[in-house]
């Protein structure tokens, strides 16, 4: 059921994206939405022919996990050329954002060196957890880079404050895990749960929301400016 | 320690952008005025508040749904039980934020009153169609 809701409003992304006439404008996000979509076939596709506790489901899943992440992560920085491209700063946001991707990989490569077995998995585990991190924090920049030069797009502004929420909750999720391993079960549960609302959210902002929208940001702080 | 320190910053995080996300999804509503028939039905003067809030909602319930609306109505009613949350935690020490977080309840009315003009005018359309087909 839920993994249902996950694949339909995956491609109902990309499909209010092309209704709305804003695919290319948001290029990376639907291109993000539309391999999320192929891969969670595949898993099916997957999980139905060799089973849930195989070793090839196992590897799938956190190997295809990790390059959906840096896909998101892509698309996040795409979100931010978007915000600062009026100040042509484009350029400097790619090279910061390849810098912090080659600094997060770095960082987890050093955290996982101990491990003597499946050092390559623990990797990419490790990596998509600090990405989600990396993630969040680059979102909350985004966000105070929003409020700071005043952008008025209501879809944007709605793009980014999902994925605001997303990465928070997987944020919040992975560190309860490792906080406390007897959870574990009950939040892997929940990611795909949780997985739902990017999506959903995103689909609804191509959906319901006028593309020329706009939209003071100040009055959406938290701490009022 | 690292793993608790991202713990608090998360959830830091995931609360300033659900409110502000919240927020968002209500702003459009809040320019809207509500129509004559709405006020009639749910007895909302000219400001809404927080103390309607449910039994907007129950009369929202009894009006056919438009699939396009469920999410927003979830998500705008969680938001305000998270404000009812803070009301009486937090809010108590802070009465700042006890007259903000009633405040924003009684946008989250106000947007669900909005939803309900919307439905009745749609159920309004099907019984037009229906009669003339």
């Amino acid at each position: 059921m839920v993994w249902c809701l996950g694949f339909a409003s995956e491609v109902a992304v990309v499909v209010c994206a092309i209704r709305a006439k804003v695919f290319k404008r948001y290029l990376p996000l639907n291109l993000y939405m539309a391999a999320s979509a192929t891969v969670e076939l595949l898993r099916y596709r997957i999980l139905n022919h060799y089973g849930f506790t195989s070793s090839n489901y196992f590897y799938f899943y956190y190997y295809s996990d990790a390059l959906l992440t840096i896909t998101l992560y892509l698309a996040l920085i795409s979100l931010f050329v978007i915000v600062f491209r009026e100040m042509s700063a484009e350029r400097y946001v790619i090279y910061g954002a390849s810098l912090l991707l080659g600094g997060t990989a770095l960082f987890s490569y050093l955290v996982v060196q101990q491990s003597s077995n499946r050092l390559l998995t623990h990797f990419v585990v490790e990596m998509s957890q600090n990405l989600y991190f990396v993630g969040l924090v680059l979102t909350y920049v985004l966000w105070g880079a929003i409020l700071k030069l005043r952008e008025t797009r209501t879809q944007l502004i709605q793009l980014v404050l999902s994925l605001g929420v997303y990465f928070s909750l997987f944020a919040v999720n992975y560190a309860v895990r490792n906080l406390y391993p007897p959870f574990s079960p009950l939040s892997i549960a929940l990611l795909q749960f949780l997985g739902c609302f990017l999506p959903v959210a995103w689909a609804y902002a191509f959906w319901r929301i006028p593309k020329d929208a706009r939209l003071a940001p100040a009055r959406l702080a938290v701490i009022p400016r | 320690m690292i793993a608790a320190i991202i713990l608090v910053c998360s959830v830091a995080f995931l609360l300033q952008f659900f409110v502000s996300y919240c927020r968002s999804l209500i702003a459009a509503s809040a320019k809207e005025p509500l129509p004559a028939e709405v006020q009639d039905v749910t007895g909302i003067g000219r400001v809404a508040t927080a103390n309607d809030f449910f039994r907007v909602v129950q009369l929202l319930h009894l009006c056919p749904e438009r699939p396009e609306e469920r999410g927003e109505i979830k998500a705008i009613g969680a938001y305000f039980r998270f404000l009812g949350f803070l009301r009486g935690t937090l809010a108590r020490m802070m009465p700042s934020l006890d007259k903000w977080a009633d405040l924003e309840r009684g946008q989250c009315t106000h947007f669900a009153a909005v939803v309900l003009g919307r439905r009745i005018a749609f159920s309004r359309n099907l019984i037009a169609q229906q009669m003339d087909t």
